[in-house]
């Protein structure tokens, strides 16, 4: 009798410290996303009241797809982080798949080299960095940022990718090269198509915190053709400080497209995490 | 047998599969880095570039009007990281703690819902908490009036008294999730044998969790430390959206991110002086460089690892 009667007490216990914790997690974003639909005067006078057909208003849309040029700034965004996340793949596989399958002089060394990149950050090169690209020409275009991304990724996907792909049945390769396939077919045709989860995991990984950088994109391509959303959101409140609703709505819309990307790789994400795949 | 046969002519493809990623890694990682380490040791005369050896160090360590900003800097930016160690990560593991109840439900809605915040940017984040910490707006004190505690509130972020704490707690609040996910993943890894044999021996609840668990999750709470510590050394975005390059009030919340941009890119009176810039860049690789060293080396060698 105690036991079942402590276990549901245990049990409530732990369902209200999570409801709480869960509650403080979705109300900011929950008061920004329902006053960004509201009229400046019901914003104020009762800011926690869903909007009703009274208070009901567009007006900071309005404004802020005026002003501002969101949809280019999300193209920029879905191009940088794409693209990124390409070569952060496709290299980053080419590079695990070196290191796990060969044994050649230098492997592990290589493999060292490569992995410094996952604990040191490459924000403390920016001086140097933002000289290379006025060097190369490349300041103020998407380029800057997809390479330096690309850089910043590598370590981390060739680190976890190397780890799977030791995995890969060594008779399938095997039977490959017996059957006279190029190392390269292995690699692209036998290889790459076990590697999906890793890869989507890594992709996962990469994809958060490329789409939500500031100091990059602030740095190396703070023109109005190139601005990141995140960048481009930080510039338009800055400017709009004193109209609310235009920032409120601002904040809405650079928000749905996070939760969007999230909603659609959550499970992804968990699973990666929750399978070692970072240890 | 072909892998043997393969051996004596020379194996391009090797090559051809590591060249386009060390390539990119080191020409715009790995070079930059060790290029900002010399540039520290530069400085800028009539548009030429002198070489002065040490000579900017001195100035950050030696001359007032930088060292007192540079020890600021570093001093907010410990108390940063203790509160991210203090209420982030004991929060992390025991929301994890909890969730890793075997028998407990609606556990992937809790999850998915707690990592929201990590996925908002960090514009969003602070100008969110800005409006709602915001004395005009009104939510927060009136929320603690609703509590009745109103007295309690105050323009935290306008304080510099309570600015940075409020920040850290603002990044603690966003940041959670990922120490929830890691220690949640090691909790689930722990065998049900040993937690099985714990139970006969009448071990269970709070002192299984503190006895038992705790101990097998050591290495894990390892690695989120030491991935808090380079974040937090590392942090500006969270500053910067909330409040300016100037990190106000009084540069109540400056931490080495925001002062080696303002030093990098100037501000207001001051013009940008990308030497001095490289010289704090190198200041904090080398604090970087200890706190990975001492966890490698300190931590990490001496922690034992049972595999399962």
């Amino acid at each position: 009798m105690t036991t079942i009667y402590k276990n549901r007490l245990n049990t409530l216990a732990a369902h209200s410290g999570l409801i709480l914790y869960t509650c403080i997690v979705l109300f900011p974003v929950f008061v920004v996303v329902i006053n960004s639909f509201k009229t400046r005067k019901a914003i104020f006078r009762d800011p926690l009241a869903l909007p009703n057909s009274e208070s009901f208003s567009l007006i900071g849309y309005e404004t802020v797809l005026k002003q501002g040029d969101f949809f280019l700034y999300f193209q920029n965004s879905m191009i940088v982080t794409v693209v990124s996340l390409f070569f952060i793949l496709i290299f980053g596989a080419m590079a695990a798949f070196a290191l796990a399958e060969y044994r050649f002089k230098g492997n592990f060394l290589t493999g060292l080299y490569l992995a410094l990149g996952i604990m040191i950050p490459i924000r403390l090169g920016t001086v140097a960095i933002l000289e290379l690209m006025v060097q190369t020409g490349l300041v103020n275009t998407l380029w800057a940022l997809i390479l330096v991304y690309t850089a910043q990724g590598l370590p981390l996907a060739v680190f976890i990718l190397s780890e799977f792909m030791k995995q890969v049945s060594q008779d399938l390769k095997d039977a490959g090269r017996v059957d006279g396939l190029s190392e390269y077919r292995i690699f692209y045709r036998l290889v790459l198509p076990l590697m999906r989860p890793a890869m989507a995991t890594v992709a996962v990984f990469n994809m958060i915190p490329i789409w939500n950088d500031l100091w990059f994109p602030l740095i190396l391509a703070p023109a109005e053709e190139v601005k990141t959303l995140t960048l481009g959101s930080q510039v338009f409140i800055g400017q709009f400080v004193t109209d609310w609703n235009a920032v409120l709505s601002a904040l809405s819309l650079a928000i749905l497209p996070a939760l969007g990307l999230y909603v659609i790789f959550s499970r992804q994400l968990i699973r990666g995490i929750t399978s070692g795949a970072v240890k | 047998m072909p892998k043997f046969k393969k051996q004596s002519k020379t194996r391009w493809h090797i090559g051809v599969f590591l060249a386009p990623a060390i390539f990119i890694y080191t020409a715009v990682m790995i070079y930059p880095l060790f290029n900002t380490l010399r540039l520290a040791l530069f400085t800028k005369v009539d548009q030429t570039r002198l070489y002065v050896g040490l000579e900017n160090f001195q100035t950050l360590f030696g001359d007032p009007i930088w060292s007192d900003q540079f020890w600021n800097a570093l001093g907010n930016n410990l108390w940063f990281f203790m509160i991210h160690m203090l209420v982030q990560n004991p929060i992390g593991i025991a929301l994890a703690a909890i969730l890793s109840h075997p028998t407990l439900r609606f556990s992937s809605f809790y999850r998915t819902a707690i990592f929201i915040p990590t996925m908002l940017s960090f514009v969003i984040v602070g100008f969110a908490w800005k409006l709602i910490l915001s004395p005009i707006w009104g939510i927060a004190p009136g929320l603690l009036d609703f509590v009745g505690l109103k007295s309690l509130y105050a323009p935290w972020l306008g304080k510099e008294a309570y600015a940075l704490t409020t920040l850290s707690l603002i990044s603690v609040w966003q940041f959670v999730g990922i120490p929830m996910m890691l220690i949640y993943a090691a909790l689930l890894s722990i065998p049900d044998e040993i937690l099985e044999a714990a139970e006969v021996d009448g071990i269970t609840g709070f002192s299984a969790f503190w006895k038992i668990k705790l101990p097998l999750i050591l290495p894990s709470i390892g690695i989120i430390s030491i991935l808090t510590f380079v974040a937090n050394f590392n942090a500006f975005d969270l500053i910067y959206a909330a409040q300016g390059a100037l990190a106000g009030p009084n540069f109540s919340t400056d931490i080495l991110g925001t002062f080696m941009y303002r030093t990098f890119f100037g501000f207001q009176l001051q013009l940008g002086d990308p030497h001095m810039g490289s010289a704090i860049a190198s200041a904090m690789f080398a604090i970087i460089l200890i706190g990975v060293c001492f966890y490698l080396f300190g931590v990490q060698s001496r922690m034992r690892r049972y595999q399962f």
